[in-house]
């Protein structure tokens, strides 16, 4: 359980984070594209899912969560679990007849 | 005891003597200085200070409420007083209460560290805790009059009233972040600052409880923050949010400022709770029972109780679906509650008990909190709910958790912790005497609510019907006697700490690292460094047979 | 017990990784702020879909996509920072940070004028023209002036800390074995472009 007092730093080449910088350019390309088309109620849901997807890569390559630590990955998923049962929970309420 | 001072090698000068900063002496010393202890001290006198102002307030509303009609105080400064008192005693008191005071001076002794990870941090979170209870103070003095919405700052209503809601809201957006400061902090000390040895099931239960409720702190208090910067928004700028006349809707609010308030609640019961598993081994001389359980119950109780808030809101006008959710989850909150005081209890079973004053406020945080858990319960159930929601049965149960449980829990902690902290000893006898008084005087105080309440008396009213006399004078009576009570325990407290006979490094027989260091602790609190083998409560040396407790 | 025992036991005070930890602690604080926000977005665009149909096409979505491409591109640049700092090429470091602040403040010049804008057409909290409209479009344009307002305070927030950088690494608090502060400002700056991937979308694009 208890982390390693370790320190090695983690070097990434200016390369990746181009290609990562042009992955989530293109992501946003097709996000205003797709938001013109009527998808209806997956309208939203798509435009949210391309999000999430761009924030994963800057998560992950841009504040280097990939390299971290196993604590830091389960501290990040305790806060957006509270998060989602946060907003989720709300939900209860909202989403049923009052 | 306590007169038998053990034969300490050499004693070296404690952290009150030694300052951190270049000003040897004064102040300065004091409230520029980085040192955990002293921050928890400076807490402990603020908090204090806070304290006494909010027990007068709420003395002057019983007070109001001896008779029927105006007794001492018109309606106004009535709705303005339980206003203040609710702010004061939650914001400033009950939540930085023990983590703040007794986190901050124990959790590095406890987990064998030098400080916390971010000991200029700390000092800001004190700073912003001040700042928060400036602007506290200046919401009563400014012209205007003090908010009176109710320490909820329910909307429509905070934002339409004259009164100074502002300077309220923004002290408590401020007491958030000083609250989320000490959270992440601790969170960081937790994981960076153990001992090499003290691994994660070594660690007592205070810093248990105080890890999980770190968590909370961190994850939920923004949620108010935002909330209540969002009011103020639309007070100031009339940006419309939670105004329904501008389409907003008042019972989102409700929802937003109590996924933060009850997870709140848990902020300030979990480290009483942790107090407690702290003092009950040591005056039972037994291992605690069921380490991991109530290890893991805490944090059981702070993911539950993050799921439970809308119980708040039963009458609010919410969707049928979402108060029979709400309404389960409120039950299953109550099983780690339950675990909890099974172990404590089953601590004591065939432990040589010692009725010192820390273990009789343990006594007194058991019962009460399990009055106030049961009422709980019968809150969380639906059907009662409706007939008992906004009657002084609220308030009842709520002062017996809150006053009755995490009230009683600082106070045991003060008994417990004040002679390490400043190696000195408080009178034994009078300390009992007031605990008797205390006790005696808080469930006169509290127990006529509940009958009153279960009769209908609506909570916040300045006026009744005469038949509800008879309880409220009991009540009132019985906060003379809990303030009697309070008056000689913190005067013995404090003639203790400046004359009472020097105390030895352990006074009490405790096994966890705090009391295996000098009293008063040195600067950086260990000499050397400490010898961690076993877990904090192994009192076999006491205990006769062969435990299968670990 | 000897003293190098007592500082092997306790490591002089510099930890890099718990600085990082409680980083990212203060980051999830940030995040449910702002999420706090997003409830308050979710539930009122799901009581109120059509209203906040017609209240979007108000925003020109030229601007938020402008906007988005200079987040990211200074998000890549601030971690460049790093990397060029880590190896040791300190000038390119400081350059690129200046690169990052200059899309920072391309940022803040576009968002001065899209307010001003709306402004100059009347759409502001309290504005008679805003009262006339109906309630969802009130909530809509409620909540994008305190969400892009707040991620603008961010925005300065966060060149404010690069400026502190910027100081430091001339001063040599900062330099290539010891940077982690660089890195926290570099994670607060990935932050503010992380909330407005989801800003842009929520707000520029309901068609």
């Amino acid at each position: 359980m208890s982390e390693h007092r370790h320190e090695e730093s983690h070097v990434i080449e200016y390369g990746n984070y181009i290609f990562i910088w042009l992955g989530l350019l293109a992501f946003t390309g097709i996000t205003v594209t797709v938001s013109g088309i009527d998808f209806g109620n997956w309208t939203i849901v798509i435009a949210l899912f391309i999000a999430c997807v761009k924030s994963w890569y800057v998560l992950n390559y841009f504040m280097h969560m990939k390299y971290e630590d196993k604590v830091f990955k389960l501290f990040i998923v305790t806060a957006l679990v509270t998060f989602i049962i946060f907003l989720g929970f709300t939900f209860w309420d909202y989403s049923f007849v009052r | 005891m306590a007169k038998t001072a053990m034969p300490e090698e050499k004693v070296e000068p404690s952290y009150l003597e030694v300052s951190t900063n270049k000003y040897k002496k004064g102040i300065l010393s004091w409230i520029l200085s980085v040192d955990h202890k002293r921050i928890g001290i400076m807490y402990l006198f603020s908090m204090m200070a806070f304290f006494t102002v909010a027990v007068f307030f709420g003395f002057l509303i019983r007070l109001e409420l001896i008779a029927p009609g105006r007794t001492i105080i018109d309606a106004q400064t009535y709705n303005q007083l339980f206003t203040l008192h609710g702010i004061i005693m939650i914001f400033l008191f009950i939540i930085p209460g023990l983590p703040a005071v007794f986190g901050n001076f124990f959790l590095p002794i406890m987990i064998g560290a030098k400080d916390v990870i971010f000991p200029r941090l700390n000092l800001m979170s004190w700073y912003m805790f001040v700042f928060g209870g400036l602007f506290a103070v200046a919401s009563m003095l400014l012209p205007g009059g003090s908010a009176d919405t109710g320490w909820m700052f329910y909307v429509p209503y905070s934002v339409r009233t004259n009164t100074n809601v502002l300077p309220a809201l923004i002290a408590a957006f401020i007491l958030g972040f000083s609250s989320i400061l000490t959270g992440l902090n601790f969170i960081t000390t937790i994981h960076r600052m153990r001992h090499p040895d003290m691994s994660w099931f070594k660690m007592p239960l205070f810093v248990w409880s105080l890890y999980a409720t770190a968590w909370i702190q961190v994850l939920a208090t923004p949620i108010i923050g935002i909330t209540l910067a969002l009011v103020g928004i639309e007070r100031v700028l009339g940006v419309g949010i939670f105004d329904p006349a501008l389409g907003g809707d008042p019972v989102l609010y409700q929802h937003l400022f109590w996924i933060y308030s009850h997870p709140a609640v848990y902020i300030m019961i979990l480290p009483a709770m942790g107090v407690v598993s702290e003092i009950i081994p040591v005056f039972s001389r037994r291992s605690i029972f069921g380490y991991k359980f109530i290890a893991f119950s805490s944090l059981a109780i702070a993911f539950f109780g993050s799921l439970v808030w809308a119980h708040h809101m039963f009458t609010a006008g919410m969707s049928d679906t979402a108060q029979f959710v709400f309404s389960f989850i409120t039950y299953v909150v109550s099983i780690p509650s339950a675990i909890k005081v099974f172990n404590w209890l089953s601590t004591m079973y065939k432990g040589s008990i010692k009725l010192d004053p820390p273990f009789l406020y343990v006594m007194s945080f058991i019962v009460q909190f399990s009055i106030g858990g049961f009422t709980g319960l019968m809150l969380g159930a639906l059907s009662l709910n409706i007939h008992l929601q906004d009657t002084s049965f609220v308030v009842a149960h709520f002062h017996y958790v809150m006053f009755g449980g995490t009230g009683f829990g600082i106070f045991a902690a003060m008994h417990y912790w004040l002679p390490k902290m400043f190696g000195r000893m408080y009178n034994l006898k009078v300390a009992t005497w007031a605990w008797g008084i205390v006790t005696v005087g808080y469930n006169a105080l509290y127990m006529p609510m509940f009958i009153m309440g279960y009769l209908g008396m609506p909570r916040r009213y300045y006026d009744y019907l005469p038949q509800f006399q008879p309880y409220h004078v009991a009540s009132t009576i019985g906060s003379w006697i809990l303030i009697i009570g309070l008056i000689i325990m913190f005067t013995n407290l404090w003639i203790g700490m400046r004359k009472g006979p020097k105390t030895s490094m352990n006074p009490w027989g405790g096994e966890t690292l705090e009391w295996k260091i000098q009293t008063p602790p040195i600067l950086e609190n260990f000499r050397e460094v400490p010898d961690i083998h076993a877990g904090p409560y192994d009192y076999s040396k006491y205990e006769t047979k062969k435990e299968t407790t670990k | 017990m000897s003293s190098t025992e007592y500082a092997a036991a306790y490591p002089a005070h510099r930890d890099d990784y718990g600085s990082r930890m409680g980083m990212w602690l203060f980051l999830f604080t940030e995040l449910i702020l702002f999420g706090g926000l997003f409830i308050v977005y979710a539930v009122y665009r799901y009581m109120h879909q059509q209203e906040f149909h017609m209240a979007a096409q108000e925003l020109n979505t030229t601007i938020g996509l402008t906007n988005t491409i200079a987040l990211l591109t200074s998000s890549m640049t601030a971690a460049m920072s790093i990397t060029a700092m880590q190896k040791g090429n300190v000038r390119f470091s400081k350059g690129l940070i200046w690169i990052t602040i200059g899309f920072a403040f391309v940022f803040m010049v576009n968002k001065f004028f899209e307010w001003s804008a709306k402004i100059q057409h009347g759409i502001f909290p309290g504005s008679k023209d805003l009262l006339a409209k109906p309630n969802g479009e009130i909530l809509y344009f409620g909540l994008y002036y305190v969400m892009t307002g707040l991620h603008t305070l961010h925005v300065i927030i966060g060149v404010i800390f690069f400026l502190f950088i910027l100081r430091q690494i001339k001063q040599g608090k900062i330099h290539s074995t010891r940077y982690v502060r660089l890195e926290n400002s570099a994670l607060y700056w990935h932050l503010v472009d992380l909330i407005w991937i989801f800003l842009f979308p929520l707000f520029y694009l309901i068609h």
